[in-house]
């Protein structure tokens, strides 16, 4: 369509009234990386649902130890799709732990996450800020960094974080991941984390309800739809979990109720 | 966040249901026990692990031990900075550190829990000013590049419409034009203020199909998204533009037209090149009139909508004296002659409405597209010679040059273009024979005699290669009782443009050229084989076969050979042919016809005299040939209309007389041209042994031939 090819011409617009789902995120996580239309609808989600915050630790935590894992496997590129803010352990400062040459792209669709992850980063030569969509992926693997970062010789840590329950059915996502997934070198890995409708079905309606109002309205998917990103694929142990139960750093850190942090995540390797 | 700050929080206690860092095992009073026994630093750092916290528990562990230390050394400040630049900031756990630091161990000076605390409020604020500033400035950032991408965006659109080198210009959909770039004003030849507030319907130009404003009328209707289109518009200047036009609709968020945005490219200069190859494909170079091409063309587009019973008519123009012009005065002052009597006859005839165009060479021809009749043909051959009467000046030479016309009017419909043309070319030649400077009017007699000659020089080995002729049969019939006696072969030609021609308008020209050996072998040869097979089929029946030989056939010594094999091939009973020989064959040069003709009626064929009485008719051939037979001309008889003819009695007692003779001489007398009973009766009682005409029977194909004598029997 001609509105899309527009689209694709015109620069993207900064918006500081609508709530950011990258802001909002900030503010659960206690940081001041926000605006007040951010924490307003923060407060208001939290108000609804205390959880919040706890979600978003644990899913920080799950982040931290699938990078951790994948760099104690080797793994030296990471690719982040939808970083965000990310103040509270970053990509690049878990992975160097273990591999200090470890590279590093961030891509995140609103230019004021870009913007500051530019500024976070400016100097690390290592690591990438790339502003581009997930929902266009033939663009935002044709972005110079990216091509880079996803040149065939080592494999690659794809990271769909928190960010595929942004993208609506009528887009596609699973078909968004294949593509994503045939542009990834042999041996390549994929960690995912996506909102669910288990463990707290209760939450689900008027969770999507808050969003519904921002750029970003959140699609929460049942466990089913959530494994076929895993498709093509093999599901390491222990296979698709909730936030707590993979890999946790003790027996106990997993906790009595881990579907009362509703969300699904897995860790999948390419042959 | 909802700390409440009032409220007594103790370690052990677990924060408020819902409070965001549930911690389960926290709240069991077993713990409560456990930790009593533990040290400051344990406890510490228990309090650490129970607040929610991505970091590793190595870490957690880590930063307790280091915090702990640092009260313990008397610096809570440092511990409060430390645990808030680690992300701790949840003021519950604030409470608790307060709690906790108030029982740790008194070796502090001062008040430990109320230096934690402020210095945890000092760098939470410095924290969160720093990061509020951060984002700021990613905003500002985020702005700054996307306004600059704007401004770049509008100035990249700026500068492609500006700089387009296709015209672009902008309306609203209510038809008024808004904006047009550099190149449209350029192809227009106008200024802006020319064009803006102009309605595009202005725009019209009366080569404009209705299709296009009826796109446009959709288009701004919301109907179609585009179109495209050749279209000529005129410029400021009144000169015309060709252009090839694409128009788009541009609708708002909500679908509604808004504008429409039309692309033109100026095609003027691909325009006119095509009309000049069109022109030049359809021209002569030379004089600037119509060419053979376009010529034929229009004759054919005439044929094809011209109204039932319209006539049409043609002149075929040929310049008398071209030729001494070229050879003598060269081709320069040819071509410029030509060019003069082009300019003449366009000047005389195209304000009559007919159309003058040159053949080539020295040849022209008008079309009369509407002719009353053959008057008004004539009439435009007289304004022909009228124009060229004058003689024609060039350096200096006063060329006086004629011309000759033949002149053809016709209803459409009765003959082809490319027949009638050729008809027109051969009714010019007789004027060229008559002397030129004339015109003469198409006949279809001697048409047809021009036709023969035409025809046959050019296309006859073609047809023969192409199976165009065929072989008809007439009956002779004995007058005495009517029964099948012979039949005459006689070849046709089924002309692809002509139609079907008879054997007197293309024998004569073919026994001129010679093509008549190859032809004549062929009739030989199929009538031979038609007499083999109804001899087969019917026996005593089967009739005899006459087959005309010309005077250039009976002097080839191959003759004799062809017919021997021919007989050979077809097992055909000599007997049953019989060939028949013109007068002037038998007054030829009489060695060679008479030794071939014997050598035929010693393989026993016989020989008749066809139209015998027309020439002069020697006869000492009746002595010296081995005849079988005579054939009357049918002049003797009568012309076809049955009308009497002079002398009508003086031609009866000639026949008579010619009866006698025959019957002496042993000799089979045939009469031609037997059209009525009563010519039939008459013939017999004179004594005329059979009859051939259309009393007795057409020529007809050799099946409906067969029905014939099939039918008599």
């Amino acid at each position: 369509m001609a509105g899309h090819t527009w689209q694709t011409w015109s620069p993207s617009w900064v918006d500081l009234e609508t709530p950011n789902a990258a802001r909002v995120y900030d503010y659960y996580l206690g940081g001041s990386h926000n605006f007040e239309a951010d924490r307003r609808m923060a407060r208001q989600a939290m108000e609804q649902w205390p959880d919040l915050p706890k979600i978003m630790q644990a899913n920080r935590a799950f982040l931290r130890r699938s990078v951790h894992y994948l760099a104690a496997g080797g793994f030296t590129r990471f690719l982040d799709i939808g970083s965000g803010i990310p103040t509270l352990g970053p990509v690049h400062e878990v992975a160097r732990e273990l591999q200090p040459d470890a590279r590093v792209v961030y891509v995140d669709r609103d230019p004021v996450a870009v913007a500051h992850s530019q500024l976070m980063l400016e100097e690390d030569l290592l690591s990438r800020v790339v502003q581009a969509d997930l929902t266009e992926p033939d663009e935002l693997l044709a972005q110079p960094d990216v091509a880079a970062l996803l040149e065939p010789g080592e494999p690659v840590a794809l990271l769909l974080v928190a960010v595929l329950h942004f993208v609506p059915d009528r887009l596609h996502p699973h078909a968004l991941v294949a593509r994503l997934r045939d542009a990834l070198p042999p041996g390549s890995a994929m960690v995912l984390c996506h909102a669910c409708r288990e463990g707290r079905p209760d939450q689900v309606g008027p969770h999507q309800d808050i969003y519904a109002r921002t750029r970003t309205p959140l699609t929460m998917r049942g466990r089913e739809e959530i494994g076929r990103f895993f498709d093509g694929f093999r599901l390491i142990d222990p296979g698709l979990v909730y936030l707590t139960q993979w890999r946790p750093d003790t027996p106990e850190a997993v906790g009595p109720h881990p579907e009362r942090l509703p969300g699904f995540v897995g860790v999948g390797l390419l042959p | 966040m909802t700390a409440d700050p009032q409220g007594p929080a103790p370690p052990p206690d677990p924060p408020e249901a819902g409070k965001a860092r549930a911690a389960p095992e926290a709240a069991s009073p077993r713990e409560t026990a456990r930790e009593s026994a533990q040290t400051f630093p344990e406890r510490w750092t228990a309090m650490l692990r129970r607040h929610g916290t991505s970091l590793h528990p190595t870490k957690v562990t880590a930063l307790g031990a280091r915090t702990a230390a640092m009260i313990c050394e008397g610096r809570p400040a440092s511990a409060a900075t430390t645990l808030v630049g680690a992300h701790f900031t949840d003021p519950d756990l604030l409470v608790e550190a307060v709690g906790l630091l108030r029982r740790a161990p008194s070796s502090q000076t001062g008040d430990p829990a109320g230096a934690f605390a402020a210095a945890w409020a000092i760098a939470l604020r410095e924290r969160t000013l720093r990061q509020q500033e951060t984002i700021r400035t990613a905003a500002d950032v985020a702005r700054r590049e996307a306004e600059q991408a704007l401004h770049a965006s509008e100035a990249r659109f700026r500068a492609l419409f500006e700089h387009a080198a296709v015209g672009i210009g902008v309306g609203s959909v209510e038809g008024e034009i808004l904006a047009a770039n550099r190149s449209l004003l350029e192809m227009f030849g106008a200024r802006l203020e020319d064009l803006r507030g102009r309605a595009v319907t202005e725009l019209v130009h009366p080569e404009d199909t209705p299709e296009i404003w009826q796109a446009y009328e959709d288009l701004i209707g919301g109907k179609r998204e585009s179109f495209q289109c050749d279209k000529p518009y005129y410029r400021q200047d009144g000169e015309v533009v060709w252009t090839h036009l694409t128009v788009s609709l541009i609708r708002d968020e909500d679908g509604t037209p808004r504008y429409q945005v039309a692309m033109l490219e100026d095609i003027t200069d691909r325009y006119r090149l095509q009309e000049r190859l069109h022109h030049q494909a359809t021209h002569d170079p030379l004089t600037g009139l119509p060419n053979r091409a376009a010529f034929f063309e229009r004759l054919e587009e005439l044929f094809a909508t011209a109204a039932p019973g319209a006539h049409f008519g043609l002149c075929y123009i040929d310049l008398d004296r071209f030729k001494i012009v070229n050879d003598s005065l060269g081709h320069a002052t040819g071509d410029q002659l030509l060019v003069e009597v082009a300019g003449r006859l366009a000047t005389a005839l195209g304000p009559l409405g007919h159309t003058v165009a040159r053949l080539g060479g020295d040849e022209f021809v008008v079309l009369l597209e509407h002719c009353d009749g053959e008057h008004d043909a004539v009439a435009a051959a007289r304004t022909v010679l009228g124009a060229l009467r004058e003689p024609i000046l060039i350096d200096g030479h006063k060329l006086a040059i004629g011309a000759s016309v033949g002149v053809l009017e016709r209803p459409v419909g009765t003959i082809t273009p490319g027949a009638a043309v050729r008809a027109a070319d051969l009714t010019l030649y007789r004027a060229k024979e008559a002397g030129g400077a004339r015109w003469t009017l198409y006949d279809a007699r001697t048409n047809a005699e021009a036709v023969s000659r035409y025809t046959v020089s050019v296309r006859m080995p073609m047809a023969l290669d192409r199976g165009e002729f065929f072989l008809e049969y007439q009956p002779l019939c004995a007058l005495t009782d009517g029964s099948l006696a012979a039949v005459e072969a006689l070849v046709r030609w089924r002309h692809p443009l002509l139609g079907i021609l008879q054997p007197d308008e293309f024998v004569p020209a073919a026994e001129e050229t010679g093509l008549i050996l190859p032809l004549g072998r062929w009739i030989l040869s199929q009538a031979c084989a038609q007499a083999a097979d109804w001899q087969r089929r019917y026996g005593r029946l089967a009739p005899q076969v006459n087959v005309n030989i010309t005077a250039r056939q009976a002097r080839n010594k191959g003759l004799v050979a062809d017919i021997g094999r021919i007989l050979a091939d077809t097992n055909l009973e000599p007997g049953l042919l019989q060939l028949e020989i013109t007068e002037s064959t038998a007054l030829g040069p009489r060695d060679e016809s008479l030794r071939v003709l014997n050598a035929l009626v010693d393989k026993g064929i016989t020989l008749a005299v066809d139209d015998f009485g027309t020439g002069w008719s020697n006869l000492a051939y009746l002595r010296d040939l081995p005849l079988s037979g005579l054939k009357l001309s049918s002049s003797f008889i009568g012309e076809p209309s049955g009308e009497p003819v002079p002398d009508s009695d003086v031609a009866w007692r000639i026949i008579g007389g010619l009866a006698d003779l025959s019957r002496s001489l042993g000799l089979t007398l045939t009469a031609e041209g037997v059209e009525t009973r009563e010519t039939a009766e008459r013939l017999r009682a004179l004594g005329c042994d059979w009859g051939q005409g259309w009393y007795f029977g057409r020529p007809v194909t050799p099946e409906q031939l067969e029905e014939l004598f099939l039918a008599n029997h």
